[in-house]
């Protein structure tokens, strides 16, 4: 003997609706547990978007290199004591040889003070060549970037980010006029775009200059690094065997730089943030079991509440097994609505987190919201079925004789 | 129709063994009416929880049909109840959420019955039990009689062959007794198989076949007249 489905949901129905206080805090257990898989993962998810979308945003099948070699891809070689050769522009020069190698653009790095008529402030100083603006993505909002052409000429131009035009030229149209950093002065030449911070440097506090410019100004030979955009990101490990052996026979057959790819970067930071989505989402999902334990309770007080029910349902001709299906559909019932209601609950949180806090895109992903609406409808399930034995197992006499 | 051959019961209470049914063996024929009267604790419930397959002997035979029943497995067992046996209860045993055609449909639903052949079979029986007007209502608006009425359109929706009523008028006035008995009576008429446990000795001489129970064992047996 078959029930059919809608009776069943129906009968479930009208009895998990004459206690409905029970069938509040059982639905509500279960909506905040589901709820809350939907507002972490949303969150864990945004922060990983956020700072991919950071990290993607320094450019496009990037190489970092870096002076001194490090022993475990972190700390530089400096703590072991071994001799640090600079880079040097002859070494940016010697590796835009490769064909698969799209743009150079070697770093210094340094701050000075910057100051036009009596306005003045401190700036930070990156000298670079003309194929910096394309490798970071940046653009200008006035005005023309570092020339092209031989960059061991220190000609005196630079290029500022917004906040300085505004501060130090709050009048005035900045470019064409002559900017002293430290004890030089530069015309400016070009202003950045307003990009706002990105992960590594705050753009609109910035000035670049040509490379030759700040390694006298810094009076360096050394490079900070050097930046390198490759054609295909299938060419990286290619163009790395490239830059070592290119400046290892530079540097006395010793291999005394530290190559850092993006996308290695990226995949580690990918894999930490993803780890923690998925550590809070299941931190999240055990406290659903909490709700899952609140069911079996409710359930197993129904169930002895409803014991003469049950003894009259197998007089009527019910058997065990449809006893037990009838209880199970109770708790499932609970479950999926509780889930439903969370899908809700979680997905509003969501966004209203994200009206708060615009640049995290917090929408939770699918797999969450599948993943929360089935363990919600499995603990039901798994909990309901304890209660839904006993219910069976019930002797129908004795229950009823049960008033 | 039913045939019991040496039914034992024992009832483990604590270290006492209670034996509530001895040695029962009883012939009933289709269409029969049979009472059985007898004091508290002869063992009247437990013999009918046995004819109606709620509960198991601990020795002996159950024919119900030409076929054994007593080891049959759940499912079987249920279905068997489901279409050949209809159970009356002294305290009604009503579900008090659903209404009186809801109560009445509910051993339809149970046999995954359609619903508009349900509702059917239903009106039918409200009319004949004279409780039309009454069919939306929750069993707590119903007086007791309508209440039994309710109870024996439940018990016989699914038009069994056996009806088995334990004190069905216990728990009602004379009048209202009168009334279930009379229904009862009429579905017997039409071929049902009667059987009626109770206290009430005027009740008990109503029926063609009379049986006294005492202490588990059949004292009297006023026998068949149906072969
Ligand atoms: N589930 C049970 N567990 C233990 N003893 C039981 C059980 N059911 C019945 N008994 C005992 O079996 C005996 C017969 O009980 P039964 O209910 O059949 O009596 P009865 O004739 O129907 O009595 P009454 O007229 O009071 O309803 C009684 O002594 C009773 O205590
Ligand atoms: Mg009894």
């Amino acid at each position: 003997m078959i029930m059919n489905t809608h009776d069943s949901l129906q009968f479930s129905y009208t009895a998990i609706i004459r206690h409905p206080l029970r069938a509040v805090l059982v639905l509500l257990a279960i909506a905040i547990g589901v709820a809350s898989i939907i507002i972490m993962t949303g969150l864990g998810e945004g922060a990983r978007r956020f700072i991919l979308n950071e990290f993607s945003s320094l450019g496009t099948n990037l190489l970092i290199i870096i002076p001194g070699k490090s022993e475990t891809g972190g700390a530089m070689s400096i703590i072991s004591g071994a001799t640090t050769r600079d880079l040097t522009l002859q070494d940016t020069i010697s590796l835009q040889r490769h064909h698969q190698i799209k743009r150079v653009a070697p770093i210094v790095f340094g701050a000075a003070e910057a100051s036009w008529q009596q306005r003045s402030r401190e700036v930070t100083i990156i000298g670079s060549t003309s194929e910096l603006l394309a490798l970071r993505h940046w653009s200008l909002s006035q005005g023309v970037f570092l020339p092209e052409g031989e960059m061991t000429r220190a000609s005196a131009v630079s290029i500022i980010g917004t906040k300085i035009a505004s501060e130090l030229f709050p009048q005035t149209n900045p470019v064409g006029q002559k900017i002293r950093i430290g004890d030089r002065k530069f015309r400016v030449i070009g202003v950045l775009a307003s990009k706002g911070r990105s992960i590594d440097i705050d753009t609109q506090n910035l000035i670049i200059i040509p490379v030759a410019s700040a390694q006298h100004l810094f009076n360096t030979p050394g490079l900070f690094r050097i930046l390198i955009e490759t054609r295909s990101r299938e060419s990286q490990k290619q163009v790395k065997t490239f830059i070592i052996n290119t400046i290892k026979a530079r540097h006395q057959n010793e291999e005394d730089i530290t190559i850092i790819s993006q996308d290695a970067l990226l995949g580690t930071f990918d894999q930490i943030l993803t780890a923690l989505t998925l550590t809070i989402t299941g931190i999240a999902a055990i406290s659903l079991s909490v709700a899952g334990i609140l069911i079996m309770n409710i359930m197993l007080i129904t169930v002895s509440q409803r014991t003469a029910e049950i003894g009259l349902l197998k007089a009527l001709g019910a058997s065990r097994h449809q006893i037990q299906i009838l209880f199970i559909t109770d708790a499932l019932l609970l479950a999926t609505t509780g889930a439903i209601l969370g899908i809700l609950l979680g997905q509003g949180s969501n966004l209203i987190i994200h009206h708060f806090l615009p640049t995290l895109n917090n929408s939770a992903p699918l797999w969450s919201i599948v993943t929360a609406f089935l363990v919600a409808v499995f603990t039901g399930l798994l909990f309901g079925v304890i209660p839904a034995r006993r219910a069976a197992d019930l002797n129908p006499i004795q229950s009823l004789a049960h008033h | 129709m039913i045939k019991l051959k040496n039914i034992n019961r024992i009832f483990q209470v604590g270290d006492q063994q209670v034996h509530a049914l001895k040695n029962i063996t009883l012939d009933i024929n289709s269409g029969e009416y049979l009472s059985i009267m007898g004091p508290s604790g002869s063992g009247k419930s437990t013999l009918l929880n046995i004819i109606g397959m709620l509960d198991q002997p601990d020795s002996g035979s159950y024919h119900l049909q030409g076929k054994e029943v007593t080891h049959l497995t759940d499912n079987t067992q249920s279905m068997i109840r489901s279409s050949q046996i209809g159970f009356i209860f002294q305290f009604f045993h009503l579900l008090p959420r659903l209404t009186a055609a809801e109560n009445i449909a509910l051993p339809m639903m149970l046999a995954g019955v359609p619903y508009a052949e349900r509702k059917q079979r239903t009106n039918k029986i409200l009319q004949l039990l004279e409780i039309t007007e009454r069919a939306d209502h929750k069993p707590e608006q119903l007086s007791g009689g309508q209440r039994q009425r309710v109870a024996i359109g439940r018990a016989t929706i699914m038009q069994p062959k056996v009806l088995l009523a334990d004190e069905p008028t216990g728990n009602l006035d004379r009048h209202a007794g009168h009334e279930v008995i009379k229904i009862l009576e009429q579905l017997n008429q039409k071929g049902i198989t009667l059987i009626i446990v109770t206290h009430d000795p005027e009740l008990g001489e109503r029926a063609k076949r009379k049986i006294k129970f005492i202490d588990g064992s059949i004292t009297t047996d006023t026998g068949t007249d149906l072969a």
